[in-house]
C-alpha cells in the first residue's frame, strides 16, 4: 500500500505511542524504580551473591535497557507493515 | 620484547591502521562528509556509535570513580546506557527519517527559525568544545604514562593524527576508523578484565566474577569482603551509597536525557539507510556499550579490593614496582608520616593540599620514595591514589604481561581519538553548513562547503590541541555539566518537535534559552561564584550541580509548552513535515539543499 490515508497514520501513531508508553514504564520502573527508589529495600534480596538492589543499578537494568530496544525495534517492524507503513521497500 | 617496545609496537599499528582505512574512505561529497553518504549498516553504525561514545572518560576514568564511591557511580552507568532507550524510543528512528545533515537542520526546520538554528548550533559547539578538550588531554596523559613522551608531545601527535582522517575523511573517515577503534578499545578493556577476574575469584567472566567468592577461602564474596576491608580502613561501605536519593535521582536524570540530545550521538543516526535501521542501530549501539559498561564495576571493585591487598600496611621497600612507576607520573604518592617505613592506608585526604607536590630537587626520602611539599592532615592515611590509575595500572597491579599493558595503552589512545573525532566533526558540520552555508553565506556550491567543512575540522583540531595542551582549569568539571545542559537545551526542542505539534518557534526558542540559562547559572553560581556554598544544605531541593539539568529541562518543557499554547499554531506545512517525519515510510537519502 504506497498512499496511506490521514485516518491510518493516526492510527498508526497511536499504535506507537500505546508502545511506548508501556516500554517507558518499564524502563521507569527498573532504572528510577528498582534501582534507586526501591533499592535499599531490595537490597534485603540477594541475587547471584549481590545485594538485589545494587545489582540492579550496576548490572541488571542495563541487561534490560538493551531488551527494550530490540523489543521495540522488532514490535515497531511489525506495526509497521501492520498500517502499510513499513520501509521495505524503500532502496537502501 | 620490552613492555616499553611493545607499546610503541601497538600504538604504533593501531595509528597506521586508522590512517590506512582513512585513506581507503576518503569523502568525496558533503553528503560524504557529513553522513558517511547515509549508507551505513546498522551494526557497522552501532558499533562506530559505541566507540563515539566511549570516551577516555569511559574507558580511564570511569572504573576509577566507581571505585571509589562504590555504589554512588551507579548514576553514570545507568545514566550513560538509559539514554539509549530514549533515543531510540523517541528521536533517532524520526531524526533519520527527517533526512538532513545536522542537529541544528531539524531545530531550524522544524521551527521555522534561523534563530533557533543558531541558538541549536551555539549549544552544540559549547557542549562539544568541553567535551574534546577532555578528550585530547586523555590522549596526552596514555602517552605520557606509557611512552615516555611529555604529555604535550603526546598532544600534538594525538592531534595530527585525528587531523588526517577527521579532515580527509569527514564522516566516513571516521565511521570506518571508529569501528577499528572499537575493537581495540573494548579488546584492551576486556583482556586485563578477565585476568583480575579469574586472579580474585576464579571465574572469567567479570560480570559473574563480580558477584563470586573470593578465592581466599574466606566464604565471602567480592562485595561482602569489599565492605568489610573498607569498613576496618573507616570508609563507607562500598555497597551502601552517600548521595541522597532524590540528587542520585536527579544525576541519573540528567546524564540519561542529556545522553539523548547530545548531538555527536544523534548525528550517527542520520548515516544509516533507513528508519527502522536506526531503532535497530541504538540496539546495536547499547549492546557494544553494556559489555564495557557491565564490566567496569565489577573491574572496579576488583581494583579497590586488591590495591587495598597491596598498598595496606605494606613496607615501601616492599612494594611493587608499578607503586614507584606511577609515583613517577604523579598520580599516586606516599607519605610516612609514622615515620615507619610502612604505608598506611585509610579514609581521608592523606595531604593538603589533595593532590601531591613532589620536592623540586627530586630528592628521596629515607625509603626511597620522591619527598613531598605537601603539609600533612590529621588523618593517619599516608596514600594518595588518584582515580584514573585503577584502569590503567590495573594490570600492573594485577602483575599480568607486558603485551596486556602495551594493549590498554593503545585501547585509551582508541578511546580517546574515536569521541574527539566525532564531536570535531559536529562541530565543523555546524560551523560550515547551519552558520556558513545555511545562514551566512547561503550561495556557495557543495565544493566550496565541502573544503569550508574541512577547514572548520582543520581549525576546531588545533583549538582542541591547544586545549589539551594548555587546560583551562574549569575543563573537567564542565564535561559532566555538558550533558545536564543538552538535556536542558536541546532535548526538550527535540522532542516536542516530534510528538506535539503545536509547539511552535516562540515556545522551542523561550524554552531553549530558560533551559539553558537556569541550569547554566545554577551550576556557575555552585561551582565558580559561590563554592564555599557547594552542599545540599543550600541547594534547591537537596539537587546538586551536577543534577539540576533535569530540572531545567522540567523547567524547559512547562515553559516551550505553554508559550505554544498562548501564540499562533506552526503553519500548515510544518505540521505536514511532522505527519511526514512520523511514518517510516518513504525515507529518502539525505540530500543537500
Amino acid at each position: 500500500m504506497k498512499t496511506t490515508s490521514t485516518e491510518n497514520n493516526k492510527a498508526y501513531w497511536r499504535a506507537n505511542i500505546s508502545l511506548l508508553t508501556k516500554l517507558l514504564t518499564i524502563w521507569f520502573i527498573v532504572s528510577f524504580g528498582c534501582s534507586i527508589i526501591l533499592a535499599d529495600w531490595l537490597d534485603q534480596f540477594s541475587l547471584f551473591g549481590f545485594k538485589l538492589g545494587f545489582w540492579f543499578a550496576q548490572q541488571g537494568a542495563i541487561y534490560v535497557f538493551v531488551a527494550l530496544i530490540f523489543i521495540y525495534a522488532w514490535r515497531m517492524k511489525i506495526i509497521d507493515r501492520q498500517f502499510g507503513v513499513s520501509d521495505d521497500e524503500d532502496e537502501a | 620484547m620490552s613492555t616499553q617496545m611493545l607499546t610503541y609496537l601497538f600504538v604504533g599499528l593501531s595509528f597506521a591502521l586508522y590512517i590506512g582505512i582513512a585513506i581507503w574512505s576518503r569523502a568525496g561529497s558533503t553528503k560524504d562528509f557529513y553522513i558517511a553518504g547515509g549508507g551505513v549498516h546498522p551494526v557497522v553504525n552501532g558499533m562506530a556509535t559505541a566507540a563515539d561514545w566511549m570516551s577516555a572518560a569511559s574507558f580511564i576514568s570511569m572504573a576509577g570513580i566507581i571505585s571509589f564511591i562504590g555504589r554512588d557511580g551507579s548514576v553514570y552507568l545507568l545514566g550513560w546506557t538509559g539514554g539509549y532507550v530514549l533515543l531510540a524510543f523517541l528521536l533517532a528512528p524520526y531524526l533519520r527519517k527527517f533526512g538532513r545533515f545536522t542537529v541544528p537542520d531539524f531545530i531550524g526546520e522544524r521551527y521555522y527559525s534561523q534563530a533557533a538554528r543558531i541558538v541549536a548550533a551555539v549549544c552544540l559547539i559549547f557542549v562539544s568544545f568541553t567535551y574534546v578538550a577532555g578528550q585530547m588531554r586523555g590522549v596526552g596523559i596514555v602517552f605520557s604514562r606509557f611512552l615516555e613522551v611529555d604529555v604535550n608531545t603526546g598532544v600534538i601527535i594525538g592531534m595530527a593524527v585525528v587531523f588526517m582522517y577527521a579532515v580527509l575523511g569527514g564522516m566516513k573517515g571516521i565511521t570506518y576508523t571508529q569501528v577499528a577503534q572499537y575493537c581495540v578499545l573494548i579488546f584492551a578493556y576486556m583482556v586485563p578484565a578477565i585476568f583480575i577476574s579469574i586472579m580474585i575469584t576464579g571465574n572469567p567472566i567479570p560480570q559473574l566474577g563480580f558477584g563470586a567468592e573470593v578465592t581466599d577461602g574466606s566464604g565471602l564474596s567480592v562485595l561482602q569482603k569489599l565492605d568489610g576491608v573498607l569498613l576496618d580502613l573507616g570508609f563507607g561501605a562500598y555497597t551502601a551509597g552517600t548521595k541522597s536519593t532524590i540528587d542520585v535521582f536527579a544525576i541519573t536524570a540528567a546524564l540519561m536525557f542529556g545522553t539523548a540530545g547530545l548531538p555527536h550521538v544523534l548525528v550517527r543516526f542520520f548515516t544509516v539507510p533507513k528508519v527502522s535501521d536506526a531503532r535497530l542501530s541504538a540496539g546495536y549501539a547499547l549492546v557494544f556499550i553494556a559489555i564495557l559498561y557491565t564490566t567496569a564495576p565489577a573491574v572496579a571493585s576488583f581494583a579497590r579490593l586488591n590495591l587495598v591487598d597491596t598498598v595496606h600496611n605494606t613496607a615501601y621497600d616492599e612494594a611493587p614496582e608499578w607503586f614507584g612507576n606511577w609515583e613517577n607520573t604523579g598520580l599516586i604518592a606516599w607519605q610516612d608520616k609514622n615515620d615507619d617505613g610502612i604505608m598506611q592506608y585509610g579514609a581521608g585526604a592523606a595531604l593538603s593540599p589533595a593532590k601531591p607536590i613532589f620536592d623540586v630537587d627530586g630528592t628521596l626520602g629515607s625509603h626511597g620514595e620522591r619527598l613531598l611539599t605537601n603539609k600533612s592532615t590529621e588523618s593517619a592515611n599516608e596514600v594518595y591514589i588518584d582515580r584514573d590509575i585503577m584502569v590503567l595500572a590495573n594490570p600492573e597491579i594485577a602483575g599480568l604481561p607486558g603485551w596486556v599493558i602495551a594493549l590498554v595503552a593503545a585501547g585509551g589512545v582508541a578511546a580517546a581519538l574515536s569521541t574527539a573525532a566525532g564531536l570535531l566533526l559536529v562541530i565543523s558540520s555546524a560551523i560550515s553548513h547551519d552558520l556558513l552555508k545555511q545562514t551566512l553565506i547561503p550561495k556557495i556550491t557543495e565544493k566550496q562547503e565541502l573544503l569550508y567543512a574541512r577547514l572548520a575540522a582543520a581549525v576546531a583540531v588545533c583549538i582542541a590541541g591547544l586545549f589539551g595542551i594548555y587546560p583551562p582549569a574549569f575543563v573537567a568539571q564542565v564535561v559532566a555539566f555538558a550533558f545536564g545542559l543538552a538535556a536542558a537545551s536541546l532535548f526538550p526542542a527535540l522532542l516536542l518537535g516530534i510528538f506535539s505539534k503545536r509547539a511552535n518557534k516562540e515556545g522551542a526558542i523561550s524554552g531553549m534559552l530558560a533551559g539553558l540559562v537556569f541550569t547554566f547559572a545554577y551550576i556557575a553560581y555552585f561551582k565558580f561564584v559561590a563554592p564555599e556554598l557547594n552542599s545540599a544544605e543550600y541547594w534547591l531541593w537537596g539537587i546538586s550541580p551536577e543534577g539540576i539539568g533535569a530540572i531545567g529541562m522540567l523547567l524547559n518543557f512547562a515553559i516551550a509548552m505553554t508559550i505554544s499554547r498562548l501564540t499562533a499554531k506552526p503553519p500548515a506545512t510544518v505540521q505536514a513535515l511532522v505527519d511526514n517525519i512520523r511514518i517510516p515510510s518513504g525515507a529518502k537519502a539525505a540530500e543537500n539543499h
